[in-house]
């Protein structure tokens, strides 16, 4: 009986590793496939072009275009305010019970799935504050999106500074905002950078609120304003994929390759960023 | 959070005057965009909890075998390794994995294993959702497998036990409430997920639990909405609303109870996570 047992023992560990295996498998499966079906549509008028019926002529300028816009005014929205507000949760909320009540809050919003979003921003910023369908209502419906991000690690940073250094900047006559621009914010910011760009990434590869507040409309040109129509990226990609030609479903291979590569090359940046800042601050 | 609540209350309030809640949550028969309009959105609800349990069977096998094996038997050197890369599963943009299904997943099934499914159907959405959420579940279960005492393992080696007995009758049961957390998060995940199920799962609000056939999230729905013309103050957007609140709900109860269950595990061991 107990060589049985012994059977059981080696062979637990071998199952449980093809069940680690199958998603790793499924990652490489996934990107060979894009890449295969996508890469000999990346040509130079592919990055310069507008959206097209013909599949050879079309483009994908005016979505990146429009994800760098709605993606930098959201990110121009949701930084400041989401380390303002971990700060003020930190340094200036005295009681445990508020701070800890606005922590769940920002934690619950986090849990809110990503089309609710483009509802709200759509009603209030689109519709109520009259700004339409437009950049600026998708980069606050973004904003939002990503804020727990942002809130959650610049707060863990914040937690994780020693009191030492505070108290030291106290005893040599610091005044609490002195203290908070360089002491606290100085120490957390490999933190908020690491925590914005993991945001960036987040907004860039949205796509359920963009297609809420834009629909799935044509544009031609690169947008100019916040004010304008617009589309991004992976709201292109999404229209290539509900096309029934082949072709399209190939450009839409090739605007994934791009998507894919923005986001390691931020997320390569959040790694180096994050080495290179903690190697320069003492402590 | 007030403002979500308000903004999808206050929009919702016209479309509950000329549907009845009661139809609105047991009607079921769902044609917001037809011209004989009925809101009844049991097909949407069915929909949603098909494409989602498909991907939570599917994540919680995955996802938990993949957190015993890291937490239990793999050499720190392979946990440090695996776990960036299944963080960068977590990071693909959904409408990939929504071209994944429709593209890799559903060609392959269809000539492999069922020829007469639909080139939109549940199976093939419900298994991108697993694969999405499946580092959610390995990475909240393994926090919580790792985070059970070690003491727990050496008494019960003490007391002769094998290892796969450790692992299975220690030290799962005691990580259970973490390993429950992390299964109801990620259905929430999925429940609210958009890209994949509108992509891949098709746009036909039918009462069916056959996974090979097309059918429509409540997600979907938003999604299919919006790519039409739905003028401000009229019926259809009302109904948008309606159904993002329903969403709204259903996804706040589900990480309320997740929540709950991790908060309530995490002090078990004093707090040894």
């Amino acid at each position: 009986m107990s060589g049985g047992w012994k059977l059981v023992d080696s062979w637990v560990p071998f199952l449980l590793s093809i069940l680690l295996g199958i998603p790793l498998a499924s990652l490489g499966l996934l990107i060979a496939g894009i890449v295969l079906a996508g890469y000999e549509r990346l040509s130079t008028s592919f990055f310069l072009n507008g959206p097209s019926f013909d599949p050879d002529k079309a483009g994908i300028m005016p979505a990146l275009v429009g994800s760098m816009w709605v993606v930098g005014l959201g990110m121009a929205i949701a930084i400041p305010l989401g380390v303002a507000t971990a700060v003020y949760l930190t340094e200036y909320v005295g009681s445990k019970r508020v701070s800890s009540i606005i922590l769940f809050n920002v934690n619950n919003l986090a849990g809110v799935p990503s089309v609710v979003y483009g509802l709200v921003a759509l009603s209030i910023v689109g519709y109520q504050l009259g700004l339409g369908r437009s950049i600026a209502t998708g980069a606050i419906a973004l904003a939002f999106l990503v804020l727990p991000i942002i809130v959650v690690s610049t707060v863990e940073a914040i937690r994780e500074i020693p009191v030492s250094q505070r108290l030291g900047a106290y005893a040599l006559g610091a005044s609490r905002l002195q203290v908070v621009l360089h002491v606290v914010l100085r120490q957390a910011l490999p933190s908020i950078l690491t925590g914005s760009i993991l945001a960036v990434s987040r907004a860039l590869g949205e796509a359920a609120p963009i297609l809420v507040i834009s629909g799935l409309i044509f544009v031609r040109e690169p947008p100019s304003s916040p004010l304008d129509e617009f589309t991004a990226l992976p709201l292109q990609i999404f229209n290539w994929i509900t096309r029934p030609q082949a072709e399209f479903k190939e450009l839409a291979a090739a605007a994934i390759i791009v998507l894919l590569l923005l986001l390691l090359a931020l997320n390569s940046l959040a790694i180096y960023l994050r080495a290179r800042l903690q190697a320069r601050l003492p402590g | 959070m007030t403002v979500i609540v308000y903004t999808l209350v206050s929009e919702s309030i016209p479309f509950f005057r000329e549907v009845s809640p009661g139809e609105f949550v047991l009607g079921r028969e769902w044609s917001a965009l037809f011209s004989e309009k009925k809101f009844g959105t049991l097909p949407l609800l069915t929909g949603t909890f098909l494409t989602a349990s498909i991907g939570l069977l599917i994540a919680a096998t995955l996802g938990l075998g993949s957190a015993i094996y890291l937490s239990e038997y793999a050499s720190p050197r392979l946990r440090k390794a695996v776990k960036p890369v299944l963080e960068l599963l977590a990071g693909i943009p959904t409408v990939v994995y929504g071209y994944f299904a429709l593209t890799m997943i559903t060609p392959f099934l269809r000539e492999n294993v069922f020829h007469e499914m639909s080139v939109h159907n549940a199976l093939a959405a419900g298994i991108a959702l697993g694969i999405m959420i499946t580092p959610m579940i390995a990475s909240i279960s393994e926090d919580a497998l790792y985070s059970v005492p070690e003491s727990l393992r050496h008494g019960a080696y003490a007391l002769g036990a094998r290892r796969y007995q450790v692992v299975f009758k220690i030290v799962v049961p005691a990580a259970m409430p973490g390993i429950i957390a992390s299964f109801v998060l990620a259905l929430a995940r999925a429940v609210g997920e958009t890209m994949i199920v509108t992509i891949a799962a098709g746009f036909r609000p039918v009462l069916t639990l056959n996974p090979l056939e097309p059918i429509q999230t409540l997600t979907a729905f938003i999604a299919q909405a919006s790519t039409g013309d739905n003028p401000y103050g009229t019926i259809e957007y009302r109904s948008l609303f309606a159904v993002g609140l329903y969403l709204f709900l259903i996804v706040m109860v589900l990480n309320t109870i997740g929540l709950a269950v991790s908060r309530k595990y995490s002090s078990r061991f004093g707090g040894a996570g």
